[in-house]
């Protein structure tokens, strides 16, 4: 029996998968959007979970952290459902205009004053950021090694584990020592339905908030101050085109279409 | 920092409500109030008619003199003696955007025997080449790449640094910021100079595409930016020059400073499936229309006939007719072939996200009202069980006679 920390971090993001583009005015209908769980971060915490009941350790512990205004404690509540041991909520006016890197500085914070964790998991990105960078970015803030697209962790012991990541064309298997931090893709596991022991824990479980001064962080470091980009213009992309609808019989649709293919020259 | 509302013009029309992602909007008394949701996204400022709202602090000065940095450095990205193309792409982006700043544009490359695929960078407008040729980076791991790009940047110090948002590059780019401290701004489609305080506007889709935003890197420099591949274009505008050798700078490295922390066990390279889908001119993607697993053989063939590749809707994903590589939209890859072939897919905002730049769009459905049509150059409204085997046919024919 092997017993270790495992540390999550999730974020709660706008369900933007449910946005629809109004058919009239041809404009996003942003209204009504639930926040949810990342639904990458979801893979994140089954494969945590997975660790630990392959480990056989009843006292590895698997932490869910998240940086988010109160709201956020949803998604760590659904996250002890889902099997996560506790949770903790980073919370803070000044944690708010984060980019990745003043992100990851308060992620890192938490994950230091928790203490001993030997694997941290992030889902592979945001569905709002969309970027990918806070979990490479950690890594190398705490002197970790860091393997992005993991869809295996092939083994695990204390010291080390075998994962496999997804490149463009290929595979590739790494052994890395522990600590370590990984991302992973959707490929990894199915999550599992939380149990009703598993909500009923999530009720009544106690979740700590901490903010920058029980992080020990100065407040220049966090949010909006401690980020090196800045968002200075917003705007919404032109969904363009004049769409060009292919009329007449099969036969005339597919020679106009071979036409097409033949003008892009790739017939 | 703070978001500010002007009470004087703010009429409480609840424009900005409906914009804002985050719930952080609320309508007291007529007038907009902001709660601790607000993420400072800007959303808001956008959208309002009046211009009440702004977000104070916004763009800081910078405090630090950079004028000891210059230039533009590319990141020429090698996998084993292959350079990716994204690198050239970005030295045709970047040899403009040292114009605009009258200043150097170089690259940097690292890798084993990789020089005569580098030296292809100067057809595009190189000035100067940083090589790191060595047989300790035979394999690309993200530790010991980081440590040997940090070191250049940080001795020739560009004021941009410019990466490919590969695969790799997504994970060793971030590592780089993090230990050059500064800014990093992922899978920008717009890069620009801003003419008078001659940084780099960085613009990125976020929100799944929804949203645009052009960002800034303060206080720090290099400026470093990720471009996914074929966003920008690549553009010979010379021969290699004779005295290429003379501008490339060959960095010697201490190997003892380069151990890494990565045992490479096993690399597999699915041969019987192209899964690098975002490499290819073409590609043919199918969706839930398809009806099942077995019709992907039949986008395949034409796939194989342009060159292409097959791709797939999160639905058939899902279904479990294809694998996850195949996958194109938020949750799987972002492609931008020259040719999109959409056949069945209805087009949810997620799956636009993924391939709304392709140059040419084909959308094939049964349902005229399918959202694919709107972005869409061509569509076919017919059933694709009828026309794809036609269209195959048409090109074999048309290949046995030519």
């Amino acid at each position: 029996m092997i017993r270790i920390k495992i540390v999550v971090c999730i974020k709660q993001v706008p369900a933007t998968t449910e946005i629809k583009i109004d058919p009239k005015t041809n404009t996003l209908i942003r209204e009504g959007i639930e926040n949810i769980i990342n639904p990458f971060d979801s893979y994140a915490i089954e494969e945590a979970v997975r660790i630990k009941e392959r480990l056989g350790d009843p006292d590895t512990e698997v932490i869910a952290i998240t940086m988010g205004p109160h709201q956020a404690m949803e998604i760590l509540r659904e996250a002890i459902s889902a099997g996560v041991d506790r949770a903790i909520l980073l919370s803070d006016r000044a944690f708010a205009g984060a980019d990745t890197w003043a992100t990851a500085t308060t992620l890192a914070g938490a994950i230091n004053k928790i203490g001993d964790c030997s694997l941290v998991i992030l889902g592979k990105q945001t569905l709002d950021g969309d970027t990918g960078q806070v979990g490479p970015e950690l890594a190398q803030k705490m002197g970790i090694p860091f393997v992005g697209y993991v869809s295996s962790v092939l083994e695990i012991n204390k010291n080390n584990m075998k994962v496999k990541r997804l490149m463009e064309d290929r595979y590739e298997t790494f052994e890395v020592s522990l600590p370590s931090a990984i991302s992973v893709i959707k490929d990894i596991n199915v999550p599992r339905v939380p149990s009703l022991r598993g909500k009923m824990k999530a009720k009544s479980a106690e979740i700590p908030v901490w903010d920058s001064e029980i992080l020990g962080l100065n407040k220049n470091e966090v949010g909006l101050s401690g980020s090196y980009t800045q968002v200075v213009k917003i705007f919404t992309p032109r969904i363009k085109h004049d769409t060009m609808i292919i009329e007449g019989t099969t036969d005339e649709k597919v020679e106009h279409l071979y036409r097409i293919l033949k003008e892009s020259h790739v017939v | 920092m703070e978001i500010k509302i002007n009470r004087e013009t703010c009429t409480g029309c609840g424009l900005c409500k409906k914009v804002c992602l985050y719930n952080a909007i609320e309508i007291v008394n007529s007038k907009v109030v902001i709660n601790e949701n607000c993420v400072f996204c800007g959303a808001c400022v956008e959208a309002c008619k009046f211009n009440s709202i702004e977000i104070a602090g916004l763009l800081s000065e910078d405090k630090k003199d950079f004028s000891d940095y210059g230039g533009v450095c590319v990141y020429l990205e090698a996998n084993g003696s292959v350079i990716s193309d994204v690198g050239f792409e970005l030295i045709s982006k970047g040899r403009e955007l040292a114009d605009r700043l009258g200043a150097e544009l170089s690259a940097v490359a690292v890798g084993n025997s990789i020089k005569d695929g580098v030296v292809e960078g100067f057809r595009y407008g190189l000035d100067k080449l940083y090589l790191i040729d060595n047989p300790v980076f035979s394999n690309n791991l993200d530790d010991i790449f980081a440590i040997a790009l940090a070191q250049v940047i940080k001795r020739y110090k560009p004021e941009i640094f410019l990466a490919g948002a590969t695969a790799f590059g997504r994970t060793l780019i971030p590592a780089v910021a993090a230990i050059l401290k500064t800014g990093l701004t992922a899978d920008c489609t717009g890069l620009d100079i801003d003419n008078e305080r001659k940084i780099l506007l960085q613009t990125r889709p976020t929100f799944g595409g929804n949203i645009l935003a052009t960002i800034v890197t303060r206080n720090a420099r290099p400026q470093m930016a990720t471009v996914r591949p074929h966003v920008m274009e690549k553009k010979i505008i010379s021969e290699i020059p004779a005295d290429y050798e003379n501008k490339i700078e060959y960095i010697k490295i201490n190997d003892s400073d380069f151990k890494t922390k990565y045992k490479l066990v096993s690399v597999d390279r699915e041969l019987d499936e192209k899964i690098n889908i975002t490499d290819y001119d073409v590609v043919v993607s199918g969706g839930r229309g398809l009806g099942g697993s077995d019709k992907f053989s039949m986008l395949k063939e034409l796939a194989d006939l342009l060159g292409g590749v097959v791709g797939a809707s999160r639905a058939a994903v899902d279904s479990g007719w294809i694998s996850y590589p195949h996958q194109v939209g938020q949750t799987g890859k972002t492609v931008n072939p020259r040719i999109y072939i959409a056949c069945g897919i209805s087009g949810a905002i997620q799956h636009l996200a993924g391939m709304q730049t392709s140059d040419i769009i084909i959308a094939i459905n049964k349902d005229p009202d399918a959202p694919i049509f709107k972005v869409a150059n061509y569509g076919i409204v017919g059933d694709l069980i009828e026309i794809i085997p036609e269209l195959i046919k048409r090109i074999k024919g048309a290949k046995s006679t030519a």
